[in-house]
């Protein structure tokens, strides 16, 4: 082994190279204030090794993003762990580079002959600002994607070649598959091969200049970097991590929201907490100064930091140096904590975040039950869901006359007050009876505010069944559970299979000579007058398809129809839409108990 | 290292002679036309693919024509008749790099009836490109992000607001009495002037 080793040694020097790593001498002796530079390094290759490993999992497009960040978060054995790992060494690396700054700052460990080295830690902060931009847009969903479209609008801003600056950042005109394959490259190729030469640079000069050393420890006996450095600066990593492994695990993970869509606001949109200070910055400038805003100013902040070494050989520079290092740093904190009161005193704000938080939710169950995420991605998805998107469509469409449960579908109230019936629950046994109750049909709830007030239904319910029979009345009970269970709603789906006595014999109490409703409706191949809405298959999805379609039709209103529109004929609604807003008020929808097909 | 170059025509003395190890005149000539064909011969063989890597770079360049057809947005029975706006959102045919798709989300508009017409805003804030809502009141549109304010024309109405200019308006066609057709078009944030992206 020995004659091995020799001979490796003879034909590599291996031995000269370790020995120059290790026994890097150390005036004064291994100190605990030398760790933040090791630590800097242990975080930056544990980014490097989650992010190799989160890249083997990770689809660049917009197709693929969201769906394989959720699949690493959510299917992945210890992929929850990795990702979180990855997201917040990224936090506290951005605090570990402040604090390596301002430890340089207050020894004036930036003077000659060490300004080279100084300018390298700056370009190197700035390439680590950069990847967590790049890096937050990667999971392509509404945060990161509408807090990365402010970050290219403000490249956009720059004189002369912002536009094509923006587009050559965006991949193109609008954000697509590119701009996720531009983001891509930036921050796992491009900027981590920038910070790998860097760092390199930055040890060599600093193992070239040494440790700046403070004053008390001029006459403490030397040491060496192994082991006594290296022991002090393995337990800071330890430390780094354990702080790393709490976050994960105090906040569950990284947070992945509802997949990025264009067409939907993003109120929330809010830049991770370390550029939030430019974010509160930006408010300040009215219009026609954001560049100053956005670009000048922190140009000229960096380019005066970037002085430091030379300010720091005048008289007083190294106290002006330290004043302008507190100066930033307690505005930055200033900033941060300004953007986040603003917030929290905001309703708004908090309803935003709350509904983000819901969409995310939703998009999560989406994708872990069947069938799942489907090719054409989250978004279509999530665009096909519903739960979330029938409401959008019932506020904006129907919630003009109907409303549901009193509300526009949404939860808002809509200016001119409800003039048809409320349609949450429409085709259960509950919205039936209310239907049949001499006391509701003409209220608000149902005819009230309609033209049907003064129509055929009002007064068989008002003179009719108000005058039933407690044995009639048990009779109409039938007649309910029947025509709603024509709806066959998936919520009383276990209710009408256990009552399937009663639901036949109500089938055929319709045609009762009390009950009657075939005088005015159609049932099955029952009819006396055909005027009102056919009652075979009421409430069903193809039923309410068709109301929607054409409410003038034969089968339902015909000629007696109020106001409501024909979605289908006139094209108003697309019949992507009918089905979503008819599957929402049908509470059709997936969740996570729906069974396996 | 010594390397010898024939037949080339005297020039001026070399620079980078003080990187060289000692030499004469006539060495440090040679050196010189030796170092310049180095650099220029490493150059020419880098040059393909510096070249096919710039030009592939530079590609989003050459996209985006700023042309727009008008789109179908919806119905003008859509649109509320009190005047207050409301969101739609905008489907087109649409290509991105290597997938085309018919009929997806491509943006999102509000719409409000002005008198016999109809008048479209895009809900990209012109300041920095968040979506702009519409106050909790419904009386003027509000950034979420940096506290643009306008008022429901789409006019800034708040001399503090950041934004350059006013919402982007853009046009409508009222085609066969009832289909309200827009041109949807992005325009670059943060400028006062209504450039398309």
């Amino acid at each position: 082994m020995r004659d091995l080793l020799d001979w490796l040694d003879d034909r590599t020097g291996y031995r000269a190279l370790l020995r120059g790593a290790l026994y890097e001498r150390i005036p004064g002796g291994a100190r605990w204030r030398y760790i933040w530079g090791s630590t800097l390094v242990f975080a930056m290759v544990v980014q490097l090794i989650t992010g190799l490993v989160l890249w083997s999992a990770y689809s660049a497009n917009a197709q693929g993003a969201w769906e394989s960040v959720w699949f690493i978060q959510n299917q992945m054995m210890g992929g929850w762990l990795l990702r979180g790992i990855h997201h917040y060494m990224a936090q506290v690396t951005i605090v570990l580079l402040v604090l390596h700054l301002m430890q340089v700052l207050i020894d004036g460990a930036y003077r000659a002959p060490r300004e080279v080295n100084f300018w390298f830690g700056l370009i190197l902060l700035q390439l680590v600002l950069a990847l967590s931009l790049t890096g937050y847009l990667l999971p392509w969903d509404q945060k990161g994607y509408w807090a990365t479209k402010v970050a290219t609008s403000i490249a956009s801003m720059t004189p002369v070649v912002g536009p094509s600056l923006q587009q050559l950042l965006v991949g193109g005109t609008e954000y697509g598959h590119h701009t996720l394959t531009r983001f891509f490259v930036l921050h796992a190729g491009v900027l981590p091969a920038g910070v790998a030469l860097l760092i390199v640079g930055h040890i060599y000069l600093f193992r070239r200049h040494g440790v700046t050393v403070p004053k008390d420890a001029a006459d403490k006996p030397d040491g060496y970097f192994w082991p006594e450095q290296v022991l002090k600066d393995s337990v800071a990593s330890l430390i780094v991590m354990a702080t790393v492994l709490g976050l994960v695990l105090w906040s569950g993970g990284a947070h992945l929201g509802a997949p990025a869509d264009p067409t939907e606001p993003y109120a929330a949109a809010r830049p991770d907490w370390y550029f939030l200070f430019l974010f509160q910055w930006l408010k300040y400038f009215p219009a026609g100064w954001e560049v100053v805003g956005a670009q000048v100013i922190p140009g000229l902040v960096l380019a005066l930091v970037a002085a430091m070494p030379i300010i720091g050989g005048w008289k007083y520079g190294h106290r002006f140096n330290l004043g302008v290092g507190a100066a930033l740093l307690a505005g930055v904190v200033m900033l941060t904590w300004l953007a986040r009161a603003e917030d929290a005193a905001d309703p708004a704000f908090a309803e935003a975040k709350a509904e983000a938080d819901a969409m995310a939710d939703r998009a999560a169950e989406l994708a872990s039950t069947a069938p799942g995420i489907p090719a054409a991605g989250g978004l279509a998805m999530l665009r096909a869901d519903p739960l979330t998107q029938g409401p959008k469509i019932f506020e904006a469409n129907c919630a003009q006359c109907h409303r549901f449960n009193g509300h526009d579908g949404l939860g808002g109230q809509p200016s001119e007050p409800a003039s048809a019936s409320d349609l949450a629950g429409f085709g259960s046994r509950e919205w039936l009876a209310g239907l049949l109750d001499p006391d509701r049909v003409a209220s608000d709830e149902y005819f009230g505010a309609t033209a049907h007030v003064r129509g055929r239904m009002v007064r068989y319910v008002q003179r009719g069944v108000a005058g039933f029979t407690p044995d009639v009345q048990d009779d109409l009970e039938k007649v309910i559970m029947a025509v709603s269970a024509e709806a066959a709603l998936p919520g009383q789906a276990e209710q009408d299979a256990a009552q399937q006595a009663e639901i036949v014999e109500g089938r055929a109490l319709i045609a009762s000579e009390e009950i009657n409703c075939v005088r005015c409706h159609t049932f099955r191949e029952m009819t006396e007058g055909d005027v009102g809405p056919v009652l075979t298959g009421w409430g069903s999805r193809a039923w309410m398809l068709g109301m929607l379609h054409d409410p003038t039709d034969e089968l339902y209103y015909g000629e007696d129809n109020d106001r409501m529109p024909s979605f289908g004929v006139d094209e108003s609604l697309t019949p992507a839409e009918m089905g979503l807003v008819v599957d929402w008020l049908r509470g059709d929808w997936t969740t996570e108990h729906t069974p396996e097909p | 290292m010594t390397d010898h170059v024939e037949g080339e025509p005297a020039s001026d003395a070399g620079e980078a002679e003080g990187l060289a190890p000692d030499s004469d005149a006539g060495e440090g000539r040679r050196n010189f036309l030796t170092g310049a064909s180095a650099l220029a011969v490493g150059a020419l063989a880098t040059l393909a693919p510096i070249g096919a890597a710039v030009a592939a770079i530079l590609d989003p360049l050459r996209r985006g024509d700023g042309e727009t057809d008008l789109v179908l947005v919806t119905r003008l029975s859509a649109v509320p008749e009190d005047g207050t706006p409301r969101k739609f959102t905008v489907t087109s045919d649409l290509t991105d790099a290597w997938a085309t798709y018919a009929d997806a989300p491509v943006g999102a508009v509000y719409l409000r009836r002005v008198g016999e017409g109809v008048r479209a805003l895009n809900v990209v804030c012109p300041h920095a490109g968040c979506f702009v809502g519409i106050a909790p009141d419904g009386s003027r549109f509000a950034c979420p992000c940096h506290r643009s304010s306008f008022d429901l024309d789409g006019v800034v109405n708040d001399p503090s607001s950041p934004s350059p200019r006013d919402m982007d308006a853009l046009d409508v066609e009222i085609r066969n009495q009832d289909e309200v057709w827009v041109r949807f078009q992005n325009f670059l944030p943060g400028r006062e002037d209504k450039t398309p992206v």
